[in-house]
């Protein structure tokens, strides 16, 4: 592979969406489950679901801060780097994302600053509301978004003319036939991926015996999500593969690491798929197996790779494993739920040590999950950008040079690397400190100047003693 | 059925909206960051200074998201051609506003590091403002577009002039901060934006003739707009009412009053603004494409219109409450939460 502007390009694509999703993926389910706290706080009074909520509102200000900043970039990057690309789709693709700043990115973006400071300025109602607000902008978003993104995959409702892509009938554009699973399954992932993360806080705070009424509450609510959830993800992803072979033929036989069309095509369970030589090695399946999960007949007809020319073809190999990574991710979450489940029925679920410690693990996997989805995804519409009509390399920049670009893509790795472990610090340190009102550290503001306070009024540094630093609101008041 | 001519216009109209809600109110936030580190009582009024826009830069930036997407979705033979064109500027501009919007939340939290989150936020603010002044510049002076694509090269926009609107911006945008903390402080750091004021006023008005007076001479098609007759006539309030504004704007700070300077810088950057859009009506790529060659087809148009007659309105309404929730002056040791 040699550093044309196109690799770089789509190189830069990739690390800067990567990155990006991290931030939606988070937050998409923090909101709403924000939200879910000040309800419950609303209706019972109870200030231990307050305590939560602005606690688990300063991590939302992080990760959001940094999906927004992040975002702006990839809305920019359609223009700077896939001119082509926004000059063929745009008729279609500009008005979808259009709707998304003006239905989503308003409303998360305005009422974020009254959830996030407007506390002791407005009504609780009134406070309530912003928090819904923010999370129903989160959960539109997702729908613009998924529905470009599943255009590009299925595109439908679309007129070529001249070579461009002009729009014939919006409500088939906007619910193209893959928008329905592809916006269920990642909304499900997005509620997964936060759910984990509030388990394994909760699990991690109660190993250590600290905040545990707080810490019981996240744990149990989570766990409940989870355990729902997973399951229901593993049966909308079946229909989301459904539909993959209906519409994107080529992606699901990568997807398979199918290369021959079969009757009857086996379950492949692992193998090293080699697109030189079009055969997997050392492949271990379970013949029918495939025929029965996507046709439900032993002898249905499944078309290999070979029916098509080889350029074509996605790449077989990561498609092939990053499918496997997701799916293997998910049905551990379903065994996760599962264990869960029983633990509650035999009322150990706050005190069974492995449990609590296998959460603690297991709280990055949504994220991860999220990632090798995508890449499934992405890579397995290769090498189109919109399937079937416009390849990656027609999409492209056509004044872009190589200088350019190996500039942009080194100033935004260096940047994107600062920012985020700085992210990722703050965020370390906010999970370690836990919410308000379980075990207080001893207050320090008597000898520090009182300061105004920001989202998360107390600053999280260890102060020059070692001692963690610590301003508390109540008393600065 | 909506005439599809009328749709081009009002969908020029509402990316000049965005474009100009942006630079209002974008302005003022970044305005802050530019001043940030001068402040004359240090780290608490950087406090202060800070959470004057905590609440609202979010939502003031979205409609830096809105100009650009409006220009993809109205004009997306625009969008493909000025954004390639631009390319480096973009990229100062999207990395500083990285650095900028997240020394928001990690300064707060910071005790170690929180002078360099607070160098984050000045040098994010002021590197965006300045890269959205050359970006202006270099739309004033055009772009090398053969069929449909850009075909200039990397550094097109490096010009005197380009880089001379990124200074104006960075002053103009002070200026707009300055008048902003006048209306939201008290004490110290209003007297010391009472003093400063003027002077970036001065700055501003040099900038706005020098831009004045360039424009016309190397561009023909601005020549002829603004000095043949009638038009002379029509337009010449242009001008007139921008001192009058300035003068103005100059009395009620010496006035020391809170809420005027701020409105009227408002309505500087508006006639700025009004005059520029006189030069470049109407086209979407300068030199020679205009609004109607770069516009989307009506069944793009009409699809979106229908959405912004309710959409945009309601934006105004919820952004005039956020507005209303966090009104009146930002105290030391008052927080927000
Ligand atoms: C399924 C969800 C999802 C996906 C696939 C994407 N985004 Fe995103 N994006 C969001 C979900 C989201 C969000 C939940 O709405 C964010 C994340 C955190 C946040 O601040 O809002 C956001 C923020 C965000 C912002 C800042 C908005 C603001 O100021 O509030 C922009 C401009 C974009 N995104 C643009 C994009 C583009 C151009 C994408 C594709 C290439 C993209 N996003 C993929
Ligand atoms: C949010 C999660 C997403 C992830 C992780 C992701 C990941 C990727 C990756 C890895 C590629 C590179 C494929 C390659 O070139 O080898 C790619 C390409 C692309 N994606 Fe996505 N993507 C995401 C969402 C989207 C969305 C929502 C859109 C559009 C609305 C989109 C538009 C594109 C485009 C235009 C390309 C073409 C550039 C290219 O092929 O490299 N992506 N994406
Ligand atoms: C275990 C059962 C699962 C199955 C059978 C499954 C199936 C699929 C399939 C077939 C695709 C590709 C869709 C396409 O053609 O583009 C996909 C994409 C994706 N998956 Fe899964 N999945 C499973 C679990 C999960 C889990 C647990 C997560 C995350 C928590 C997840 C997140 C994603 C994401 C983010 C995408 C890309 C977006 C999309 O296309 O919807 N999946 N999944």
């Amino acid at each position: 592979m040699d550093l044309d502007p196109l690799t770089l390009a789509r190189i830069q694509f990739a690390f800067t969406i990567s990155f990006h999703i991290l931030f939606p993926a988070f937050t998409i389910g923090l909101a709403c489950w924000i939200a879910v706290l000040e309800g419950r706080w609303l209706l019972t009074g109870r200030d231990i679901f307050r305590q939560l909520s602005e606690y688990w509102t300063k991590i939302f200000a992080v990760s959001f801060g940094l999906g927004v900043v992040s975002g702006i970039v990839m809305s920019y990057q359609f223009g700077t780097n896939w001119s082509r690309f926004s000059d063929i789709g745009g008729y279609i693709l500009g008005p979808l994302i259009n709707y998304e700043v003006v239905t989503a990115f308003f409303l998360e973006a305005t009422f974020l600053g009254v959830l996030l400071f407007g506390r002791d300025r407005v009504p609780r109602g009134m406070h309530f509301f912003a928090a819904c607000m923010v999370a129903l902008g989160t959960l539109i978003s997702a729908f613009w978004i998924l529905s470009s993104n599943s255009f590009m995959q299925t595109p439908a409702g679309y007129e070529l003319r001249d070579g461009r892509l002009f729009p014939v009938d919006w409500w088939q554009i906007v619910f193209n036939p893959s928008f329905p699973y592809r916006y269920f399954h990642m909304v499900m992932a997005c509620f997964l991926t936060t759910a984990f993360v509030v388990a394994g806080v909760s699990a991690w705070h109660l190993v250590k015996r600290r905040f545990v009424d707080h810490a019981k509450i996240g744990l149990s609510m989570s766990l409940w999500l989870i355990a729902v959830l997973a399951p229901a993800q593993v049966f909308v992803g079946d229909l989301t593969g459904l539909n993959t072979l209906e519409h994107q033929p080529t992606k699901l036989a990568a997807l398979e690491g199918h290369w021959e069309t079969y009757e009857g095509a086996p379950l492949i369970l692992f193998a090293i798929p080699d697109q030189e030589a079009e055969m997997n090695h050392f492949e271990i399946s379970i013949p029918k197996l495939g025929s029965i999960i996507l046709t439900h007949d032993p002898d249905g007809v499944i078309r290999g790779l070979k029916e098509w020319p080889a350029e074509d073809r996605p790449p077989v190999l990561p498609v092939f494993f990053a499918f496997r990574a997701m799916v293997g991710l998910g049905l551990l979450m379903v065994a996760i739920g599962f264990v869960s489940l029983w633990l509650r029925w035999k009322g150990r679920l706050y005190d069974t040590g492995w449990f609590l410690q296998t959460l603690r693990f297991t709280s990055p996997i949504g994220f991860l999950a999220i990632m090798f989805g995508w890449i499934t995804t992405e890579l397995g519409r290769q090498p189109w950008t919109v399937y079937g009509i416009l390849r990656t390399e027609d999409s492209v920049t056509p004044a872009l040079t190589a200088a350019g670009v190996l500039t942009s893509l080194t100033i935004f790795f260096l940047a994107y690397t600062t920012v985020f472990s700085a992210g990722i610090y703050f965020l370390v340190r906010l999970f370690q400190r836990g919410p308000e009102g379980g075990v207080r550290a001893p207050d320090l503001t008597a000898n520090r100047p009182k300061r105004p306070f920001s989202a998360a009024p107390e600053a999280i540094e260890p102060g020059p003693s070692g001692r963690p630093t610590r301003i508390s609101p109540s008393a600065a008041e | 059925m909506l005439d599809w001519i009328d749709l081009t216009l009002a969908f020029a109209f509402i990316g000049g909206l965005a474009i100009f809600m942006y630079v209002l109110m974008d302005g003022f936030d970044l305005g802050v960051g530019i001043l940030f580190p001068f402040l004359p009582g240090g780290e608490d009024d950087r406090d202060i200074a800070m959470n004057t826009v905590a609440p609202i830069w979010d939502g003031n930036e979205t409609w830096l998201i809105l100009g650009g997407a409006a220009l993809f979705a109205g004009f997306p033979l625009a969008y493909s051609v000025i954004l390639p064109a631009l390319y480096l500027p973009l990229l100062l501009m999207l990395i500083a506003l990285i650095f900028r919007g997240v020394a928001f939340e990690f300064r707060f939290k910071a005790v170690t590091s929180r002078g360099a989150w607070g160098y984050s936020f000045f040098f994010g603010s002021l590197f965006a403002t300045f890269a959205q002044g050359v970006i202006l510049g270099a739309f004033i002076q055009g772009f090398e577009v053969e069929g449909r694509d850009f075909v200039g090269g990397l550094l097109d926009w490096l010009t005197p002039f380009s880089l001379m609107t990124g200074v104006a911006l960075v002053c103009g945008y002070a200026l707009l901060g300055c008048t902003w903390l006048i209306l939201k402080t008290e004490d110290g750091l209003r007297d010391w934006c009472y003093r400063l004021a003027p002077k970036l006023l001065l700055g501003v008005l040099i900038f706005i003739g020098l831009v004045s007076l360039i424009t016309p001479l190397w561009n023909e098609a601005v020549r002829d707009r603004w000095f043949t007759f009638p038009n002379l006539l029509y337009l010449a309030p242009v001008p007139v009412l921008t001192l009058l504004v300035a003068a103005m704007l100059l009395t009620t700070v010496r006035q020391r009053r809170d809420g005027p300077p701020f409105v009227l810088t408002m309505l500087l950057f508006l006639l700025a603004y009004g005059g520029l859009a006189i030069s470049l009506w109407p086209l979407a790529i300068p030199p020679d494409i205009t609004i109607w060659d770069a516009a989307s087809p009506p069944e793009s148009q009409v699809f979106l219109f229908v959405g912004l007659v309710f959409l945009v309105p309601t934006i105004l309404a919820y952004t005039a409450y956020t507005y209303w929730v966090f009104r009146g002056k930002i105290r030391a040791g008052e927080g927000y939460h």
